[in-house]
């Protein structure tokens, strides 16, 4: 168990791995919230409508909130359209790029791939390897030496945190990797969850990427301007901090090694506004616990599960409260988490509807 | 070997059902014509029960990863699901659903 004097080790390749097998936490059986079959398939039923209307909403934003910072650029004034660009750009394709890798987001399969493919590069995420790394995050959610996207490892690295506002921390490393992908080679722990059929779409991909990068810088160079930045590529680190601040919330402070969502993440009731921009996120148990409900319909399977649920937090400020805290205490004592009430209706682990047979 | 499964009306229309018999586990399926179809009952992709999960026309999806099978022939869709499932003929015989798991 981890110790104060005892960071755990949370790469994929070290003895945390083999101990999570051993304890039986890899690719385990999770905790399931009843619910009637006939009203789940309801709830997994899949639109275009939706992602259609917030998706052309998304594009008509960014190119209005571009076009003004186009306009404005060499003034002060261009600050306030950028700040706006910049987390549409940078934050908002946060979620975009996760309902579309679920291809919940869509009916239709080829506008999931159309948009989780522009999303990934928005958001600074190679399209493969984040596929195949968040396949992973779904199995092992928070298991330590299995989760590749364990966002707070413990203690608490604050100042790599206050980077993350700005993806100063992510963003070199992503750079990094996709320089390695691009010349045909994969890191240590990308290759314990990406398969081999997969991997020359992870270099084509790196190469593709690093190609419209250039192809910006240069054309930035050419009219010496540093406009074409700000409008691709800059916006993944300027634009990032929304994402944290929505991001924190999923995991942050709460149980390792735990095979019950309800437990290891957090649901966090939020405005409209806040919904579209993180595309219903925020019903962040739900959606772990039924990844193939999509995003436009997690409010109604929270109204579904909620009986069964740990107490929603009532706003970011309210998660915020716990999360600031924790995280601070965990500098210390890394053993200290959040540790979530459960409803008594709550059944043992394992304890899924059984089938016919 | 033809193995008596279940009521076909069981199953609903568009959907499916989980299957055990001793130590395998089988998915059925049921389309929107009436239609039926069996494959391997666990994901190739991970060790999830595709009953569980969607099926949109002639396509299931894994509950877990959401990896995309189409069950009348087992082909996988794309990442995660790489690897093709396993179907085995199907017959409905007085309202039963009849499986051939040899």
């Amino acid at each position: 168990m981890p110790t104060a004097l005892a960071p755990r080790d949370y790469s994929l390749t070290g003895p945390e791995n083999r101990r999570a097998g051993e304890r039986g936490l890899a690719d385990a059986e999770w905790y399931t919230c009843l619910i009637p079959r006939s009203r789940l398939k309801e709830l997994m039923q899949r639109r275009d409508g939706p992602a259609i209307r917030d998706t052309l909403l998304w594009f008509a934003l960014l190119i209005i909130t571009g076009t003004l910072g186009c306009l404005t650029w060499g003034t002060w004034w261009t600050i306030l359209p950028f700040t706006v660009y910049g987390v549409l750009y940078g934050s908002c394709s946060d979620s975009r790029w996760h309902e579309s890798l679920h291809r919940t987001a869509f009916k239709t399969v080829w506008m999931n791939d159309a948009l989780y493919e522009l999303a990934s590069f928005m958001v600074l995420r190679e399209s493969v390897p984040w596929r195949w790394s968040h396949t992973r995050h779904h199995t092992d959610t928070i298991i330590v030496g299995r989760d590749p996207e364990i966002a707070v490892p413990r203690p608490p690295d604050l100042l790599g945190l206050a980077l993350s506002f700005f993806s100063l921390k992510s963003g070199p490393r992503e750079f990094h990797r996709m320089t390695l992908h691009s010349f045909g080679r994969l890191t240590p722990g990308e290759a314990t969850y990406i398969p081999e059929i997969e991997r020359p779409k992870v270099y084509r991909n790196a190469r593709i990427y690093l190609a419209i990068y250039l192809a910006v810088i240069a054309t930035g160079v050419a009219t010496r301007s540093f406009l074409p930045l700000m409008l691709v590529g800059f916006p993944s680190f300027y634009g990032a901090w929304l994402l944290l601040v929505f991001g924190l919330t999923q995991h942050a402070g709460l149980a390792e090694d735990v095979l019950d969502h309800r437990l290891n993440c957090r649901t966090v009731y939020m405005n409209p506004v806040l919904r579209y921009l993180y595309w219903e996120m925020n019903y962040h148990v739900e959606h772990h616990m039924f990844p193939l409900v999509p995003y436009h319909a997690l409010g109604h399977l929270h109204q579904e599960l909620k009986a069964d649920m740990p107490k929603p937090y009532d706003g970011l400020w309210a998660a915020y409260r716990e999360i600031i805290p924790t995280l601070l205490r965990q500098t210390k004592d890394p053993a200290y988490h959040v540790q979530r009430l459960l409803p008594a209706s709550a059944r043992a682990l394992g304890s899924t509807p059984q089938p016919a047979s | 070997m033809w193995i008596d499964a279940v009521n076909a009306a069981d199953i609903a229309r568009e959907d499916v059902l989980r299957f055990d018999l001793g130590e395998r586990t089988f998915a059925l399926y049921r389309t929107q014509d009436d239609r039926y179809f069996a494959t391997d009952g666990l994901c190739t992709h991970a060790k999830v029960h595709l009953a569980g999960g969607f099926v949109l026309d002639q396509v299931i999806e894994c509950p877990k990863h959401n990896g995309r099978f189409n069950f009348t022939t087992g082909q996988a869709m794309g990442a995660p699901a790489c690897v093709n499932l396993k179907t085995y003929p199907t017959k409905v015989e007085a309202g039963r659903l009849w499986v051939n798991i040899a």
